[in-house]
């Protein structure tokens, strides 16, 4: 790691952990129901949805009945976009006349984008009119956003209510979250981007002259250039802090148009982060204890560390390849060196290695680099992160009741080593919590091997491998690490819009968003209904470095254990196989 | 118990639609426009009132008396803006070591004395293919070649490189880098 390497990655850590506090402290009190600073002007706009739409805010909601609402309203989105893709050529704003996508990828894209996760297989400058852009899919950045905070408030409700049988009102947690959190967040970042040089835009692509005309793969001369444009800063913005990641181009925020600065990536990337991290810090302040968001924050941060570094320090080494070519690898003060492949020459090595830790330690998904032309270990940072069940920071909300079933794990765990009743901030752990956390942990990585499994013998799943030999198994690896765990980034090269990818991994997506929500909204229902049992002598403390580094091992573990041999198989045999010159 | 929310989901989805699907970005359009009228339509370049490219969006060079730029692994031709791509090749692929073998051959048949070590980012794809940028270290390897074939001096070129170069944000975050198409453009119209 060079000097450069390391002093960008300290200003984004510390710029990141500085917005903690305040954001995280915003949060709770618009959950708490607190005036927050903008309730003079969205309170009203508030309580007209509330009364146009016929919901009850001051109705309390069982779990199960959450869940419905949560259930329902995402099946309305899932059908939503699905349609408007299939129905985009009639539709207006459609300035490119794009035609109606084909159903396996109008599923697999409307699953993605209701889920939270955000897989690309379509290519949005080439496939998607600016009306799809629009309502399919910016609406469900904000929603699928605000579904994920949502169902991490009710569950953060079941630690604090003693003997209730509701934990909250699903439409005023989705209303809340989108209004006062995400929208004005989103337009004050969606303004900085396009200050950068973010597009924003309803008008057709520009054509420009090429100052040196070249020639195309069959030989005919071009003289122009056509830049395609949109609306894209405003997509852009939400896909960030929503940590949704779909991009409005093809190579997401590798383009210039996404991203043309080091400032628009720096706060594109902090963005990713922000509201996953401060979350922790909501958690602290709702349960009553800080404490115990700034524990979770740290064992966040211990996984977080050294994969930064080894994926900054592998990047940075180069290709052994290059050895004898004469080519310059080195950092030096006129180059960034290291393994340029897929990456932009203003972000270097250092601004892409730290968004590829970032976006996949988020569920965001969003890239800055090719991901598929990463080093062997280099890649293997991102992939791991998301097998590790996307709780490192994770997806808004989905991130923290991730990491909460790894605490109830862990609690657990501990409990039966020291012989006492497992229980986690005054509740309780039963073999009912037990059971629902397990099925939080086990889903994503079901959905990963099996469906992993499954590509690498068909046939057809083969054939859409893009780099030979071994890479080409991280490829399919990893696109099944993304989709069971909600992530969407991509090894870009395995060519995933075909019938079998867009069905397998829409499901994977679909049962590893919906199949953890489910659980985790029944443990939150049955927490609610427990007394809250004071703090004794026997109580396990929660808060202090020895449970953080406990729960570390639990997360690491689990995850390991599981994806050891997969990635063995992968990124570490090409790894081995590189350095020995083969 | 399910019935009752299907009213409140279908009209708070239709609320929401509009607010975060309509109004969010129409107002966001309006606003921008206002303040950033030049970065709303793709920062273009205008010389003599007619559009020559984007300072954002990079140009396929590779006649020896311009400066090159990455490679673009865009179909059907490199730089193609409406279709952006990278070459997703993967470290181990020996496509890979192709790609940068054939571009070590084009740049030492344009400039055949030049022994220097080739920066990285010359020999390699962008992650857009439509990087507007190069390094500092992979002009100043190109300032030779450029100053012969134009018959300029190595200092003007130099010159032009410079005034070409963004450097980092607060001088700490992304990395120095030069707008090769500037260049260019200011290249074709330096008067000797």
């Amino acid at each position: 790691m060079s000097w450069n390497d390391l002093i960008q990655s300290v200003i984004f850590l510390g710029v990141l952990l500085l917005l903690v506090k305040p954001l995280g402290t915003y949060m709770a009190r618009v959950y708490e129901g607190k005036p927050a600073g903008l309730n003079v002007w969205l309170g009203p706009l508030e309580n007209g949805i509330y009364r146009l739409s016929g919901a009850h805010p001051e109705q309390e909601m069982s779990w199960k009945t959450y869940t419905a609402a949560v259930m329902l309203f995402n099946i309305i989105g899932l059908i939503v976009v699905y349609g408007l893709q299939r129905f985009q050529a009639h539709l207006p704003l459609n300035p490119m006349s794009m035609p109606a996508v084909s159903p396996d990828l109008s599923f697999n894209t409307a699953v993605s984008f209701a889920t939270n996760t955000n897989w690309q297989s379509y290519g949005g400058e080439t496939t998607l009119s600016y009306l799809t852009q629009m309502l399919g899919l910016t609406v469900q950045n904000f929603v699928s956003a605000a579904t994920g905070m949502a169902v991490l408030i009710a569950f953060i409700r079941g630690f604090i209510r003693k003997q209730a049988g509701t934990i909250g009102n699903f439409w005023v947690d989705l209303v809340r979250s989108t209004l006062y959190i995400l929208i004005p967040l989103s337009l004050i970042l969606a303004l900085l981007l396009v200050s950068q040089g973010v597009v924003q835009t309803f008008k057709p692509s520009a054509k420009t002259a090429l100052l040196q005309t070249t020639k195309d793969a069959d030989g005919k001369p071009v003289t122009e250039q056509v830049l395609a444009l949109g609306p894209a800063a405003s997509q852009i913005a939400i896909k960030q802090l929503g940590t949704n990641g779909g991009g409005f181009f093809n190579v997401n925020s590798a383009h210039p148009f996404e991203n043309p600065t080091p400032l628009s990536n720096f706060l594109e990337v902090i963005s990713i982060l922000a509201i996953s991290a401060a979350l922790c810090y909501t958690f602290g302040y709702m349960v009553r204890d800080k404490r115990q968001g700034w524990a979770l924050l740290a064992a966040m941060l211990i996984i977080f560390i050294p994969c930064l570094w080894i994926c900054v320090h592998f990047e940075q080494i180069g290709n052994p390849a290059f050895d004898h070519l004469g080519i310059d690898q080195k950092a030096a003060a006129f180059q960034p060196g290291g393994n340029m492949e897929g990456k932009e020459a203003r972000f270097g090595i250092a601004n892409s290695a730290i968004w590829a830790t970032a976006t996949t330690a988020a569920s965001n998904g969003s890239v800055n680099s090719m991901h598929d032309s990463y080093m062997p270990l280099g890649g293997l940072i991102p992939m791991w992160l998301m097998q590790l069940g996307e709780v490192i920071f994770g997806g808004v909300g989905s991130g923290l009741y991730g990491m909460l079933a790894f605490v109830i794990v862990a609690v657990f765990i501990a409990g039966l080593m020291i012989g006492r009743t497992p229980e986690y901030l005054g509740k309780k752990i039963e073999s009912y919590e037990m059971k629902m956390a397990a099925l939080i942990l086990l889903i994503p990585h079901m959905c990963v091997l099996i469906g992993t499994a499954l590509a690498v013998v068909l046939p057809k799943a083969k054939a859409a491998i893009f780099n030979p030999g071994i890479h080409g198994f991280s490829e399919v690896l990893y696109a099944f690490s993304s989709a069971g765990n909600n992530n969407g980034s991509a090894f870009a090269g395995l060519g995933t819009n075909t019938f079998f990818y867009n069905i397998a991994l829409g499901l994977a997506m679909f049962f590893s968003r919906y199949w953890l929500v489910i659980p985790t909204l029944a443990i939150a229902g049955s927490l609610c209904r427990k007394k809250i049992v004071p703090a004794s002598q026997g109580t396990l403390p929660t808060h202090t470095p020895l449970f953080i580094v406990f729960l570390v091992m639990v997360v690491l573990i689990v995850g390991a254990l599981t994806f050891f041999p997969a990635l063995a198989l992968g990124p570490i045999v090409e790894h081995l196989m590189l350095h020995a010159g083969q | 118990m399910i019935k009752e929310q299907i009213k409140p989901a279908i009209l708070i989805f239709l609320v929401l639609t509009v607010i975060t699907g309509i109004i969010y970005p129409i107002f966001v359009t309006g606003i921008s426009k206002a303040l950033f009228p030049k970065e709303v339509g793709g920062s273009l370049i205008y010389r003599d009132g007619k559009a020559v490219g984007s300072s954002l969006i990079g140009q396929p060079f590779d006649d020896p008396k311009y400066l090159w730029g990455r490679i673009s692994a865009t179909s059907p031709a490199q730089y193609n803006a409406s279709s952006s791509s990278g070459s997703n090749i993967g470290p181990s692929n020996p496509a890979l070591i192709d790609e940068v073998k054939g571009r070590i051959k084009a740049l030492q048949a344009a400039d055949p004395g030049n022994k220097a070590p080739i920066p990285v980012d010359l020999v390699t794809s962008s992650a857009s293919g439509l990087d507007p940028h190069i390094s500092l270290a992979a002009a100043y390897y190109q300032v030779s070649r450029i100053s012969k074939h134009r018959g300029i001096a190595e200092s003007a070129v130099k010159d032009i490189i410079h005034k070409n170069t963004t450097g980092r944000f607060l001088g700490l975050i992304g990395e120095p880098v030069v707008n090769v198409l500037k260049v260019n453009l200011d290249l074709d119209s330096y008067k000797k």
